[in-house]
């Protein structure tokens, strides 16, 4: 067993009075892929927005890749260098084009010489096939294309953890496959991944452990075959019954 | 044939409706316009009151009997969806094109045909119509100010070379491409000061000092209108992200300051800068009129540029900050390259309006003795040579602050379109 690369401990979070996440513990070790599940509310997304310290916690302690998240703006900064992050909503620039998308953190944040920035854009643009589209600007996108081009964005910083936010929520169906392709892809290539979805069936094919999560709480951790064929709680059974 | 009903036009006998209909319209018109500009009336035979109404009650028969819906002649169908689609709207379409007939003959002979503009002297002006004379005596002092004549070319020099200078964006090479931001936010603003300072100013270099106490007129306009807009814009941008900031006290700051500085009108913070604000300065601390007037009005300019721009960051959506965030990159670099220049391409027209705003409250600055073109004018009028031009003046001052206004909004309007991008 490698150290974890996350760790959790005793974590709680309050949005003004109301708790969001009661007392998470987490481990996620190198190159394991986790997929979150859970009713809309319960939490999913704050867990893996504060990993990157999008939200901050309040109690307990979150450790990535051996640093502590604190109020520590230079940590931060660090730590957010390597955990890259796809939303939702893609959350592109809309004024630069896909290529300066993502070439602007590498050459300003990790101080990247331009023409290299450049080439490794190019590289990661292919391996999400969507090359041809580098001088575009994201309006002129598709949703599919989009969440593609941000996979790309959040792998040019060459990231050793990667978090998923919904990747697919916000796309129309017949472009959830090319997105869920990219991630395959991804997963396949030896990444840590932490993915929020609903995806059932990509969990089913790419993830080592399932999470599920309801009101605020990490109700059953279990290994993906464990947790489709035998779930032990009423709250998962209620839930999976629904969902698939 | 269905028989003509005057009432109730219809599209069957569409060609006689409109030939009527127009030839009423017709009549209406060179009524009027015979009265305006030959002031002839080919009605006088009338009792006085129908012939004052006749052209029209004309017009509004002409219109009623062409108001044919669906006609299918493109430019009559457009007519009468938008100026006559019923008879009150007729009316006012009349009311508005008499007016306009009505008003032109005065407004040309004042303007052009009986007024004057040769000779030297108010004696020239015999003509009922405008005195131009006075502005062409006078249009030295309204461009220079009190300028010493013979110095001019010294302004003349300065502006010509700001205006050359601010055309190197246009050199197409990749190689001062990179250069651009740089330059035209802080290398060209140093130039233009270091021009007016050793140039229009003097002093040294063997060249004679003026005072800006001896500035004046529309170069005055401009030098105060140049340094307040570049001044004004980067303040109003570091308040609104003040605003906006985590740190109380930044934040505190930035919105005492915002509020303190609208709170309070133009007229007293120019007034201050020149009588209260010199008290509070050491006896040898001595700090140019001009200079305290421009930082007075950026200042005062940088408030509602703040609330402009603070306004283009909220209307950003959350996920571009998470999403810079979730890059690495810091405070700066997140506003830098992300937030701002989307920001800022939203409050175009709300800059615009701020800094038009800006150029037309620089007359102010007579209250501290400085006096631009409209002060120059307030002076010029009070001429014992010249009085009773007031009227002239005024309208030559509209005239040159709307070209001034209107050229800066169509810029305003160009960059909008060219830095327009789909979300």
């Amino acid at each position: 067993m490698s150290d974890p690369i996350i760790k959790i401990e005793a974590m709680n979070k309050w949005f003004g009075d109301f708790q969001v996440l009661k007392d998470i513990d987490l481990e996620v070790e190198k190159n394991k892929k986790i997929v979150v599940c859970g009713p809309s509310g319960s939490g999913k997304s704050t867990l893996i927005r504060c990993i990157n310290r999008l939200e901050e916690h309040q109690k307990g302690t979150i450790i990535v890749d051996g640093t502590e998240l604190t109020e520590n703006t230079k940590n931060i900064e660090a730590i957010r260098a390597e955990v890259g992050m796809v939303f939702q909503q893609f959350n592109l620039f809309p004024h630069l084009s896909i290529l300066d998308n993502c070439t602007l953190a590498p050459i300003w944040v990790k101080k990247m010489p331009k023409k290299q920035a450049e080439e490794l854009a190019m590289k990661q643009l292919e391996q999400v096939q969507i090359v041809d589209q580098a001088q575009k600007f994201p309006g002129q996108l598709s949703g599919g294309q989009q969440q593609r081009c941000a996979i790309a964005r959040a792998l040019c910083m060459e990231p050793k953890i990667m978090l998923f936010d919904e990747p697919t929520s916000a796309l129309d169906p017949e472009m959830i496959k090319e997105v869920l392709d990219a991630m395959v892809n991804l997963a396949k290539a030896g990444m840590t991944m932490i993915v929020v979805t609903h995806e059932m069936g990509f969990a089913k094919e790419v993830a080592d452990e399932v999470i599920f999560m309801d009101e605020g709480m990490i109700v059953e951790k279990a290994e993906t075959k464990e947790f489709f064929a035998n779930p032990k709680s009423d709250r998962t059974k209620l839930f999976l019954s629904q969902i698939l | 044939m269905s028989k003509l009903n005057f009432l109730r036009p219809n599209i069957e006998n569409l060609n006689t409706y409109l030939y009527s209909g127009i030839f009423l319209i017709f009549i209406a018109i060179l009524d009027v316009s015979l009265h305006s500009f030959f002031n002839t009336n080919i009605t006088s035979f009338l009792p006085n009151f129908i012939s004052f109404l006749l052209p029209l009650i004309l017009g509004t028969v002409g219109l009623h009997i062409i108001r044919i819906e669906f006609s299918g002649i493109k430019n009559l169908d457009l007519l009468n969806k938008n100026i006559n689609t019923n008879t009150f709207n007729a009316v006012l379409t009349l009311l508005i094109i008499f007016a306009v007939i009505k008003s032109i003959p005065p407004f040309l002979s004042w303007f052009i045909i009986d007024a004057t503009i040769s000779g030297d002297t108010k004696e020239a002006c015999t003509g009922t119509g405008a005195c131009w004379t006075y502005i062409k005596i006078w249009l030295n002092r309204f461009i220079y100010g009190m300028y010493p004549n013979e110095l001019q070319w010294r302004i003349n020099l300065s502006f010509i070379a700001l205006i050359a200078l601010a055309f190197v964006g246009l050199i197409p090479s990749e190689k001062i491409k990179k250069f651009l931001t740089l330059y035209y936010v802080v290398i060209y603003p140093i130039i233009a000061f270091v021009l007016i300072y050793y140039l229009i100013s003097g002093g040294a270099f063997g060249l004679e000092w003026v005072e800006t106490g001896a500035w004046g007129g529309l170069s005055l306009t401009f030098i105060v209108s140049f340094f307040c807009l570049i001044f004004c814009f980067p303040v109003g941008m570091f308040l609104a992200l003040g605003r906006r900031s985590d740190l109380p006290t930044v934040r505190y700051i930035s919105v005492g300051f915002i509020e303190f500085w609208r709170g309070v009108p133009l007229i007293t913070v120019l007034f201050m800068s020149s009588v209260m604000f010199p008290m509070f300065l050491p006896e040898d601390f001595f700090m140019d009129k001009l200079v305290r007037v421009i930082i007075a009005i950026s200042l005062f300019e940088a408030a509602y540029v703040a609330e402009v721009i603070r306004g283009g960051l909220q209307a950003l959506p959350r996920g571009q900050y998470d999403a810079a965030k979730s890059l690495g990159m810091g405070y700066w670099k997140m506003h830098i390259f992300v937030i701002l220049p989307q920001a800022l391409k939203l409050v175009i027209p709300g800059i615009a309006n701020t800094f038009l705003a800006l150029v037309k409250d620089t007359p102010l600055i007579f209250v501290v003795g400085l006096l631009e073109i409209v002060g120059m004018l307030n002076l010029a009028k009070t001429n014992p040579k010249w009085l009773g031009y007031a009227m002239e003046g005024y309208v030559f001052a509209a005239i040159i602050f709307w070209i001034i206004c209107y050229a800066m909004s169509k810029y305003s309007y160009n960059l909008e379109i060219k830095y327009k991008t789909d979300r």
